[in-house]
């Protein structure tokens, strides 16, 4: 079980760790070099992508996705999975109108979002204890979240789409403070830093990966397992809101029942970006990279006019290349 | 560890098979039975609707025309229908709860027809008549179909179009779906109209977004790659108001928005001049005409194959018609 020790190392094998950094390191530089090859054949082929404006519209279409797969990705890294993201994010959203929309509410906007990010950890926590202490399977329990998180949206908004007309609330999207760069890009890039130092430099993303990498030995050396584990899953649930927030905050309308489907593409994005389904291995960069690829491909076949169901089957390619490439490195993993 | 990955792999397509067809789980079933009629003393007996929603503005619009009707026949009105359009089962339970009550006539907005088939039998066996309304019941149980002919209402809306860009340019569209019937015919009524009678308008290729945000995003792809486009359809509400958001994140001022249906949100651009206008259905008159159409079928009358219960196009100056406003819902 090379994988275990990967991620659980000491100090003392130095050089196995410059190995695999390395290692890890070309993977992330495949799927970057993909993103860059593929910007440069729409910029050469779509009418209009070679604008300048294009770029950081991508980071402003990408970042709700992208923000809860930054979330997923430490979940995937316990060798978990979360399905509840998709409806979590309408109810998210839906409980961020709750809070700030004058129609309910109307609380001022520092306490709306904080109220509606503390309400993303919840779910979060719900989902973290019944893996952790009911012993429920990830997949199971977070498909349990996803239908009732769907059946909540759907009651408390009655339905009916929901206005966030809180002041300042939709500067948080397409406004831009940077000019040319929506806020919701920037955003977007800011969590994506918060997420790597959580992933590399805390407890909470070294623990992820060693529960991943083998959670019995991860026990066994004094970890509270079951607690760090259900914070993985708060932390996922906290990201999940934010890309509410700014879902939300694009239109300051929330669709209560739209959120389902993008559970699948925000673990697409994961896996793409090269952290391993099968746990122990995770790589914020990449989910980055791999959000902002499959964005790219939707905008930039969009803008060539080519029929929308290709979207898809590109998108599943991609996934099923990702998926494969990390089977080939396990597999070499393991025979060293 | 092998053995997880491969569970999680097979667990990744079920979660697929399941997010596909989530349909079956009654989450919310809230309010999903409407309570009989008070003082139906003197009715003549119950018909029995059973729509594709219950929640929703536009069949709470449907209840209101189809209980007026009631009322002037002097019918009872029960009306029901699923928490979502996706809960199928739920549904056939209530088609079978109305065969059990033997009402007089029972009117059906199908979710499923193939599903149906077996209950659409015991409702023939039982000589109840069935009216289908809202979209067609695929065979040849019902007596009629009280449906928007959606497709001459989306020629309409690419009528009102060509007349917005002064008869030439390019125009895009998006289409909320490109795989139910109505959401296909939203979409072919519009390209029908603009290739066989606006030889100088351009169209582009459609693009399929079913929420506001990848309307958004569509709309935004469509301008950005056509710097002289003109106008943009949209096939739903969300579909528009995606085009109106667009619009507005690329500063593309004069875009003509023509889009389908009413809601609050869209019925506010059209009032703010962000959007130019709407084509409707008329769910209250759908109602009205599914009530009428079951009462005649009781007394025996012969039945068209289909009554069409019209459309009306609004924009902001005749948004607060009467007329037009009875079938606009926030």
């Amino acid at each position: 079980m090379s994988t275990a020790t990967r991620s659980v190392e000491t100090p003392a094998n130095e050089p196995s760790k410059l190995v695999t950094t390395l290692k890890s390191s070309l993977q992330q530089l495949f799927v970057f070099a993909a993103l860059i090859v593929v910007y440069i054949f729409f910029m050469i082929f779509a009418n209009g992508f070679a604008a300048p404006s294009i770029l950081p519209d991508i980071l402003l279409r990408a970042a709700p996705i992208g923000i809860m797969a930054l979330g997923a990705t430490f979940v995937i890294a316990t060798s978990g999975i979360d399905l509840s993201v998709g409806t979590g994010l309408s109810l998210a959203a839906v409980m961020t109108a709750w809070f700030l929309g004058s129609d309910f509410m109307g609380l001022p906007l520092p306490i709306g979002l904080l109220l509606a990010l503390l309400f993303g950890g919840l779910i979060g926590l719900v989902n973290g204890l019944n893996i952790s202490f009911l012993g429920l399977p990830p997949f199971i329990a977070t498909l349990g979240m996803m239908l009732v998180a769907r059946g909540l949206a759907l009651v408390i908004s009655d339905t009916r789409p929901m206005q966030i007309d809180a002041p300042g609330f939709r500067d948080l999207s397409t406004t831009t403070t940077i000019p040319g760069i929506p806020n919701a890009a920037i955003i977007f890039i800011l969590l994506a830093v918060i997420a790597a130092v959580l992933l590399g430099k805390t407890l909470l993303g070294r623990y992820a990966l060693a529960i991943g990498s083998n959670e019995e030995a991860t026990r066994l050396s004094g970890v509270n397992v079951k607690v760090w584990k259900t914070l993985v899953y708060v932390t996922a649930g906290m990201f999940m809101a934010a890309g509410a927030i700014l879902y939300a905050a694009r239109t300051g309308v929330v669709q209560p029942a739209e959120g389902l489907g993008m559970e699948l593409n925000v673990i697409a994005a994961v896996v793409i970006g090269g952290t391993s389904l099968a746990g122990g291995r995770a790589n914020i960069l990449g989910t980055v990279v791999g959000a902002l690829l499959m964005q790219t491909l939707i905008t930039g076949l969009q803008m060539m006019q080519v029929n929308q169901s290709w979207q898809f089957v590109v998108t599943g390619v991609i996934v099923l290349a990702a998926v494969f490439a990390d089977n080939v490195r396990r597999s070499r993993a393991a025979a060293v | 560890m092998r053995r997880s990955f491969k569970t999680l792999v097979a667990a990744g397509a079920a979660a697929l098979l399941l997010s596909a067809c989530s349909g079956g789980t009654p989450a919310a079933t809230p309010g999903d039975t409407a309570a009989p009629e008070a003082g139906a003393g003197d009715s003549k007996g119950t018909i029995y609707l059973v729509s594709k929603g219950f929640q929703h503005r536009f069949w709470q619009a449907v209840k209101e025309g189809a209980e007026d009707a009631g009322q002037e026949f002097g019918y009872t009105i029960e009306f029901v229908g699923p928490p979502s359009e996706k809960d199928v089962t739920i549904q056939l339970d209530q088609l079978e709860t109305a065969l059990a009550t033997n009402p007089k006539a029972i009117g059906l907005a199908a979710l499923d027809t193939a599903a149906a088939s077996d209950v659409l039998g015991k409702i023939a066996d039982a000589n109840i008549p069935l009216i289908a309304f809202d979209s067609g019941v695929d065979s040849d149980a019902p007596l009629t179909t009280v449906s928007t002919d959606n497709n001459a209402a989306a020629e309409e809306a690419a009528k009102k179009m060509v007349e917005l860009i002064g008869g030439s340019g390019t125009v895009g569209l998006v289409c909320h779906d490109v795989t139910s019937q109505t959401g296909k015919q939203r979409c072919d009524g519009f390209k029908n109209y603009i290739t066989s009678s606006a030889p100088d308008v351009k169209l582009l290729e459609e693009l399929v977004a079913g929420s506001v945000d990848e309307a958004t995003n569509a709309a935004k792809s469509l301008i950005n790659s056509n710097a002289d486009i003109k106008g943009i359809y949209g096939t739903n509400e969300a579909a528009a108001t995606g085009a109106v958001q667009a619009a507005i994140e690329v500063n593309k001022e004069g875009l003509q928005v023509v889009g389908f249906d009413s809601g609050e949100i869209q019925m506010q651009a059209i009032r703010d001049g962000k959007q130019a206008g709407a084509v409707t259905q008329s769910p209250v008159k759908m109602g009205y005409e599914t009530v009428k159409a079951a009462v005649d079928a009781i007394e025996g009358k012969e039945l068209p194959k289909v009554i069409d219960s019209g459309f009306a196009w609004y924009d902001a100056e005749n948004i607060d018609d009467p007329e037009i406003a009875a079938n606009l819902y926030e």
